[in-house]
């Protein structure tokens, strides 16, 4: 692993000072008392778990919050805090992670916004876009200004998020886990691309929970853990193992799949199956996807989101019926029918737990009962079997340690871990009597959560595998996909792209199948 | 100054909402009450005379808050499945004008039926035309995404012009002496009076069952279930199994029945037919009513009351000290306002920095 | 062939076109208020109730002495104070803005005939006030007809048009209604800009009501607005959001409404004359069926914005 180039500038006066910054959300405190520098030319690694503070700090620091206590310096001097206006002002510029873009508006419109005065009646946009081309041709990111946003890719999104920053000078920037929705392979590219900027004199502050990455980057890496700055040091004395105990606060096992017995029959194939995008959702379809789930066999699949993913999960989970193909469930046609695929013993788990996966106003023995509710033995003549219900609800609380205040409470107040939990558990926990189910269905599972409930979450589905459900994992993350998958797909452009035991992959080939090259043309 | 939301949703806030908006409101009025010259005091004692200050008082407040209380329960249901159904005007008057045409003109055949079955179908037949008059709006939003607040307004519009040409023509009652008002209904399915020489009828009776039973509807049953999600998040409904589209369809059935109900049934125990006049608003009122109750079923029964007792109120006050009638209609708009921004504290609490 | 000939003439007539015009210039100022706040990312609700009061701040002002300018100046400011508080309500405490907007024509309507009740206790005629002139000195022939708030109307769709894409304030409103967390992210400030077009769209709305009292009559009635508010948030989605549209779009609502006129007068004892006035509601409902699938919403409209929020 090649290491950064040591930082030119590093020597000198710190170009931002953060001191003592502390912030506090209801019960939570998200930052304790952090103080960090940071020095022109260097790129600074924000390292930790999810949920350890690090991009509370960030947007501390870029004016979305203001801190309930400490203070801010650029370059010796104050900064005005909670004003995004101010932090631009002062050079600082911010990539975030859920990019800040207006799809229906152009690359010109979205980097030149707030760069010219409110009551100015003209714009510049002659001398606007000759401007962002010659910034993209000093950094390497190429873009088209008069492109409308919703047109583009990931990656091309993820440049023009850059050149904002860049455009309104930005002398600190900040990356906010920019690697999670990239290729390796593009990963790799945004990596060239900072260290030319860190040559021209930027600073960096880069954000990440992947340990390998930030290795490979960093001349420093500090480590926040439950909010406050539990260590620092120059990343050529570090390795993972330090740094994990550091994150975690104690040794990790990373969770490995464990020897996996062999696969039974097939429980779902999927044959040629085609969907059609979405009107206002981006180009994301199916084209002719190809997959079969065995019983007992956990198959994960990789890919950058956005390459059908989602279609393949909701076409699973029944919120979305398939445009051609063939799907079949055992030896029945599937049903794009929630209720009918429950009633067959197929447990979901959706990819954003607060928005699909409950419903945050109604209590937590509501949402946990919301998939069976049609069923006899919780329902009779159109009237809910409460005590029944109720039962039912707090069985799978039990059993899955969701802890919130009582079944009657509402599900909005859970947290992230505990919302996943609850989803975990009404999908993996049948009413007795009822089968264990036989497929699962898990997209993204474990996104935004701590080392804890990762490790939870991961542990139950391989549980589920063992007991012989055939399980589906899709997931963003390379290094999940990696732990868990006895068998991995990589999804690219609507189609599985390469379908083999997880020993038969490597990292690299991985990767190229996931940007469309090298193994395209074998599929399952 | 910001607001941060609350873990859990405060229940003494929730509770207290509409009483703070009622006060707020009585501010407000009274403020407008100087303007116009009058002294505030008597202003107020004078409206709560009028009001509920004798039998026949309050026999006309409650005759006023039956029509109310069904639309507030359509408007309650309607919202809670987050369908805005501001076209309750118009379906109430669909509902008046079905009514009347099945009890009165009885569809234009001339059988005899027994009395009980007749009532039943008019109430039936107007239950019918309200929900025909939603379904169209719900459908358009969820096949089309069509927003259902400004076809239901609209609507509000077409059917009255409609009724107004029935009135003029075919449903005309040719013995009115030129005034456009319908043909009557049988006289024997009229509803009683609950109290004697006041113009109370059982109506009301029917309006308190009714919140009572969607009370029960929305609590225990998995209809109940299916609408209390669908309102709160769509999203997660579906993906739980709930029938989304069809559950806006019976939505937009029961709140659009509701409304055409309050029309026949002020048609059957107040005016005995329909004119052009016969609602002061009621629609409009009804959405009123819900929030000021937060859209609680049981809470429209109290709700309704109030908002007739203003209504009510104010007209005996009008008439004695001049104030225009038309502060009843700012004390309503300002309690909604009031109640909106209210109920705003129960899920979110105020830091001073 | 006498009957083409008859329609030729009549579609041809300069009348008719001067009563298109007419027609349509409050619908057309309405529909660019509300354009102006559903651009912004907030929807209005409270234009009926608005164009109510500006109808009648409008015409009190010009009954208690100001020249008519000063009464369309008043109107627009009545419209502003309404649109500061739907703003309060939904950006600044981000209630909903279904709800809002109907307390507001609620509130705005009410006040309105509470206050005309209170001036005028015992009038049972409208009093009437002298309304704008048509505009003889312009050389344009329908448009000589028109009062000068047609030609402002008429004016201000290339002037928000140019706003609205050329400038960075525009870039600003456009920005806060499709991703407002992008705009607090390059510094503009959402809250401050969903207001100010809040109050600009709401003070058209009232000069749209004012031209009901000041030029196309001499009064103030009840139920003068009679949904020309609502029609509006109709034609907006109608015209994409878009000034040049928004005139198309008011333009032809405006010929079919004075079509009917002429249609019904031709027509005599056909059909019921509700049947021709319920015309224009059915179609703004059609206009909306139409457009429905092909809608390029802005992305943020109706959804409400917290700074800060976790």
């Amino acid at each position: 692993m090649a290491r950064a180039e040591p930082a030119r500038g590093a020597a000198g006066p710190p170009v931002l000072e953060i001191v003592e910054i502390s912030k506090r959300f209801g019960a939570l405190q998200a930052n304790d008392r952090i103080s960090l520098t940071l020095h022109r030319g260097e790129v600074l690694a924000l390292l930790g778990e999810n949920g350890a503070g690090k991009s509370t700090l960030m947007s501390i620091l870029f004016g979305h919050y203001r801190a309930d206590a400490g203070h801010i310096r650029v370059a010796g001097r104050p900064l005005a805090p909670g004003d995004p206006r101010a932090a631009i002002a002062a050079g600082i510029g911010m990539v975030h992670q859920h990019f800040a873009l207006a799809d229906n508006l152009s690359v010109l419109d979205n980097v030149m916004l707030g760069s010219e005065p409110l009551w100015q009646p003209f714009t510049r946009r002659r001398a606007a876009r000759e401007r962002l081309r010659a910034l993209a041709g000093r950094f390497g990111l190429p873009v088209e200004p008069d492109a409308l946003v919703r047109e583009l890719s990931v990656g091309e999104r993820q440049r023009v998020e850059i050149l904002k920053a860049l455009y309104r000078d930005a002398r600190i920037l900040m990356l906010d886990e920019p690697t999670a929705v990239l290729t390796p392979q593009e990963s790799e590219a945004l990596f060239t691309v900072l260290a030319s900027m860190v040559a021209q004199g930027l600073a960096v502050i880069f954000i990440s929970h992947k340990l390998g990455e930030v290795l490979r980057v960093s001349h420093r890496i500090a480590v926040l853990r439950a909010g406050r700055l539990v260590a620092q040091a120059p990343a050529s004395e570090c390795d993972p193992a330090r740094l994990a105990r550091w994150m975690v606060g104690h040794e990790i096992d990373e969770r490995e799949a464990g020897p996996a017995g062999s696969p039974g029959e097939t429980v779902c194939a999927l044959r040629g199956v085609v969907t059609a995008p979405d009107a206002r959702a981006g180009r994301e379809r199916l084209r002719g996807l190809d997959l079969v789930l065995r019983a007992g066999e956990l198959v994960a699949v990789a890919g950058v989101s956005g390459n059908g993913q989602r279609h393949l999960a909701e076409l699973l989970c029944g919120v979305r019926a398939a445009d051609g193909g063939e799907l079949r469930l055992g030896d029945e046609p599937l049903r794009a029918d929630p209720a009918w695929l429950v009633s067959r013993g197929v447990a979901r788990v959706p990819e954003d737990r607060s928005a699909v996966g409950l419903v945050g106003e109604l209590p937590l023995w509501e949402n946990a009962l919301a998939e069976r509710l049609r069923t006899p033995e919780f329902a009779r003549g159109g009237w809910v079997r409460r005590a029944a219900a109720r039962e039912q609800a707090e069985r799978v609380l039990r059993a899955f340690d969701v802890r919130g205040a009582g079944a009657g409470s509402s599900a909005r107040a859970l947290s992230g871990g505990n919302m996943q939990k609850l989803i975990l558990g009404r999908a993996l926990m049948p009413p007795p009597g009822a089968p264990a189910p036989r497929l699962i269905v898990a997209h993204q599972p474990t996104w935004g959560l701590d080392v804890g409930a990762v490790d939870f979450v991961r542990g139950r589905l391989l549980q589920a595998r063992d007991q012989g459900a055939a399980v589906l994992l899709i997931s963003d993350d390379l290094d999940e996909v990696l732990a868990m998958g006895e068998r991995i797909a990589v999804m690219h452009d609507g189609r599985i792209v390469g379908d083999r035991s997880a020993r038969a992959w490597s990292r690299e080939a991985i990767g190229l199948a996931m940007a469309g090259g090298g193994d395209a043309a074998r599929a399952a | 100054m910001r607001l941060e939301r609350r873990d859990e949703t405060s229940r003494l806030a929730l509770a207290l909402a509409p009483l703070l908006a009622v006060a707020f409101t009585l501010g407000v009025a009274s403020l407008l009450v100087r303007w116009a010259g009058a002294p505030v005091g008597r202003t107020w004692s004078l409206m709560f005379a009028g009001a509920f200050g004798s039998v026949f008082a309050l026999a006309e407040t409650l005759t006023r808050a039956t029509p109310l209380m069904l639309t507030g329960l359509a408007a309650a249901v309607a919202f809670r499945a987050r369908l805005y159904n501001i076209g309750a005007e118009g379906q109430l008057y669909a509902g008046a004008i079905a009514a009347v045409m099945v009890g009165g003109l009885h569809g234009g055949a001339s059988l005899t039926v027994p009395t009980a079955l007749l009532f039943a179908a008019t109430m039936a037949a107007a239950a019918l035309a309200g929900a025909l008059l939603l379904l169209g709006p719900a459908l358009l939003k969820s096949r089309l995404g069509v927003d259902e607040v400004v076809t239901t307004l609209l609507a509000n519009f077409i059917v009255l012009l409609a009724v107004s040409a029935l009135l003029d023509g075919p449903m005309k009652d040719p013995l009115a002496m030129g005034w456009p008002q319908s043909v009557a209904l049988d006289p024997e399915l009229e509803l009683g009076r609950l109290i004697e020489r006041t113009r109370l009828h059982t109506g009301l009776l029917a309006a308190i069952a009714a919140a009572v039973l969607l009370w029960a509807l929305l609590r225990f049953t998995v209809w109940g279930f299916d609408i209390r999600a669908t309102g709160a998040n769509s999203r997660a409904a579906a993906f739980a199994g709930v029938p989304v589209g069809w559950t806006v369809v019976r939505v937009a059935a029961l709140s659009g029945g509701l409304a055409g109900l309050a029309g026949a049934i002020e048609v059957a125990g107040r005016t005995g037919y329909v004119t052009l006049d016969m609602s002061p608003g009621y629609g409009y009122g009804g959405i009123v009513v819900a929030m000021l109750a937060g859209l609680h079923p049981l809470g429209v029964i109290a709700a309704s009351v109030f908002v007739a007792g203003v209504l009510v109120g104010a007209d005996s006050m009008s008439r004695a000290i001049g104030v225009p009638t038309y502060l009843a209609d700012v004390m309503v708009a300002v309690a909604l306002i009031a109640v909106l921004v209210a109920g705003l504290f129960a899920r979110w609490r105020l830091r001073w920095r | 062939m006498s009957e083409l000939l008859e329609l030729f003439e009549l579609l041809t007539s300069p009348a008719l076109w001067v009563a298109v015009l007419r027609i349509a210039t409050p619908l057309l100022l309405g529909t660019l208020g509300v354009l102006l706040c559903e651009r912004a990312g907030v929807l209005n609700l409270g234009i009926e109730g608005i164009m109510v009061a500006g109808a009648f701040v409008g015409w009190l002002a010009v009954w208690l002495g100001a020249p008519l300018w000063g009464g369309v100046a008043a109107a627009a400011l009545a419209g502003a104070v309404f649109g500061l508080l739907h703003a309060g309500l939904t950006v600044g405490l981000a209630l909903s803005q279904h709800v809002a907007g109907l307390g507001i024509t609620l509130l705005a309507t009410a006040l309105s005939h509470y206050a005309y009740r209170v001036s005028f206790p015992k009038v049972t005629t409208p009093p009437t006030i002298t309304p704008f002139a048509p505009m003889d000195w312009l050389p344009i022939p329908v448009l000589a007809a028109q009062t000068p708030l047609t030609l402002l109307a008429l004016l201000l769709v290339p002037v928000l048009a140019w706003v609205l894409n050329r400038t960075p304030a525009g870039l600003a409103l456009r920005m806060v209604g499709e991703n407002p967390q992008a705009a607090q992210a390059q510094g503009v400030g959402v809250i401050a800009t969903r207001t100010a077009a809040i109050v600009a769209g709401s003070a058209l709305m009232g000069v749209a009501g004012a031209f009901l009292t000041l030029a196309a009559f001499n009064a103030f009635f009840f139920n003068m607005v009679n949904g020309r508010g609502w029609i509006c948030v109709a034609l907006v989605v109608f015209a994409s959001w878009r000034p040049g549209k928004a005139l198309a779009g008011a333009v032809l609502f405006a010929f079919f409404d004075a079509l009917q006129l002429r249609l019904q007068q031709a027509d005599g004892g056909g059909l019921p004359h509700q049947f021709y006035l319920m015309l224009p509601y059915l179609l703004s409902i059609l206009a909306l069926v139409l457009v429905a699938r092909r809608a390029a919403y802005p992305q943020a409209l109706m959804q409400p914005w917290r700074k800060g929020e976790r």
